[in-house]
């Protein structure tokens, strides 16, 4: 195997073309066969190269996930009210553990945003922010529910890991497989560092500004409807929840109308998956302890 | 021998040492529980860390049945991954092992160093925040089963 100094000018040069042409499979891939054929790239470097955002580990995944999260915290302030952040945590972690994927890296966790903005995030690794102005919306538990399974949906299917692009995770991996096990270099962990803050620069605009696909917005809602039935939920809450948000978008603010297919699609989506059941009785003690804690949000 | 039942040899040998290799999962959470039965209201039988190489003896649905750390019990599939994860840097000569998708290196690339530089150079970023959401966010799986049963909802943690 040559040394790492001989070929690390081309390996650069190549990392270049591919942070220019990101998001470009086909030059990345002719690339690194290229890379391989002069010899510049050995065939495992080359499949480093050719990895994609489903090869991050869960470790990567909560890192990425609290960068995310504390740019979201540095735009945001916290709504600072421990018992409300609680009963949100205690539902939230609750439709989490009937998700498909319930065990994240350090655990899903929610708080709440001083904000009158119509708004969620999830933040990869399972960091979720629910704005107040969206909790005044929730009539219910099953609602609230509804939304947060909803944000859980996207952890499950990482979808704010598909959001970066693949220019930074070729930059990363190729790092990682030239480097095998041995300390970074200064010049390493700075490209390094390079790739982490564009990778947190896509999941954030994709976050706060330019949304998910309608394809991944009905992912997240076939993975609530499932949640909510698994857990008991009424998930015809989330169909009440997305009709209310209707009455309440203004399209021409920075909120949920600006990052969301219209509620109308949706609803009719999830009609799809649901029917029409008609609502059941919400228990009592559910009523009473979500007015305890949200009832005056 | 004839030549197709030494082709049905080299299957079956292939197959039993894919089998085999099936059956030995890592860890990939930070900390993870086995339990009595297969579901979050089962008791808590044993603690693993993550890269805790276990061996996996039944599967029932999304939850497998593991042997690890010289106990017993049964963990959610999603806290488990094929991979081999390797904790210390160093150990071995890892890095052709982990381009073939065999390895994950512990504490590398997207991890603890770039996160450490990443807020050297963005002190504006509320990272302290972060550390409370995590820290006061924490609930014991126990009390959310607690939460489901008051509210009439039981089925979620299966």
């Amino acid at each position: 195997m040559m040394t790492f100094p001989r070929y690390t000018g081309s390996v650069l040069v190549m990392l270049a073309l591919a942070v220019l042409l990101p998001g470009c499979q086909t030059i990345t891939q002719v690339g690194t066969e290229v890379g391989v054929g002069v010899g510049v790239l050995t065939r495992d470097e080359a499949e480093a190269i050719q990895r994609s955002a489903e090869d991050i580990t869960p470790e990567q995944e909560y890192y990425i996930g609290r960068a995310v999260a504390a740019t979201i915290l540095s735009q945001y302030q916290p709504y600072e009210n421990a018992e409300a952040n609680r009963y949100v945590n205690q539902v939230g972690q609750a439709v989490a553990l009937a998700s498909d994927k319930p065990e994240t890296y350090r655990g899903y966790r929610f708080l709440i945003l001083d904000s009158d903005e119509i708004n969620a995030f999830a933040a990869p690794g399972g960091f979720v922010f629910v704005t107040r102005g969206l909790l005044r919306l929730c009539r219910t538990e099953d609602e609230l529910a509804a939304v947060l399974a909803h944000e859980v949906g996207h952890v499950q299917h990482a979808h704010g890991l598909r959001a970066i692009r693949q220019g930074r995770l070729t930059t990363a991996f190729t790092i990682l497989a030239l480097a095998g096990a041995r300390e970074y270099g200064r010049d390493e962990l700075r490209q390094l560092t390079q790739a982490f803050e564009g990778s947190i620069q896509d999941i954030t605009h994709t976050l706060m500004t330019s949304g998910y696909s309608r394809r991944l917005e009905r992912e997240a809602d076939e993975a609530a409807v499932r949640i909510m039935k698994r857990v008991g939920y009424d998930p015809g809450a989330l169909i009440r929840m997305l009709e209310e948000m209707d009455r309440q978008l203004d399209p021409g603010r920075r909120d949920f109308a600006a990052t969301h297919p219209p509620p109308r699609d949706r609803i009719r989506d999830i009609r799809r998956m649901i029917g029409q059941p008609e609502p059941p009785p919400v228990p009592e003690v559910r009523q009473a302890r979500f007015a305890k804690a949200l009832g005056r949000i | 021998m004839n030549k197709w039942m030494l082709i049905g040899m080299v299957f079956l040998g292939a197959a039993v040492l894919e089998g085999s290799a099936r059956d030995r999962m890592s860890i990939q959470v930070r900390e993870g529980q086995l339990r009595e039965q297969p579901s979050f209201l089962g008791r808590v039988v044993a603690g693993v860390e993550y890269g805790d190489r276990v061996t996996v003896q039944e599967t029932r649905g999304p939850w497998k049945r593991v042997e690890a750390r010289e106990a017993e019990g049964w963990i959610h599939e999603s806290a488990l991954t094929r991979k081999r994860i390797v904790l210390e840097a160093g150990d071995e000569d890892v890095g052709p092992a982990a381009a073939r998708d065999e390895i994950a290196l512990a504490g590398r690339g997207f991890t603890e160093d770039v996160e450490r530089e990443y807020r050297n150079q963005h002190q504006e970023l509320n990272f302290s925040r972060v550390d409370r959401m995590e820290r006061e966010g924490g609930l014991m799986v126990e009390e959310i089963v607690r939460f489901l049963r008051e509210g009439g909802l039981e089925g979620g943690a299966e």
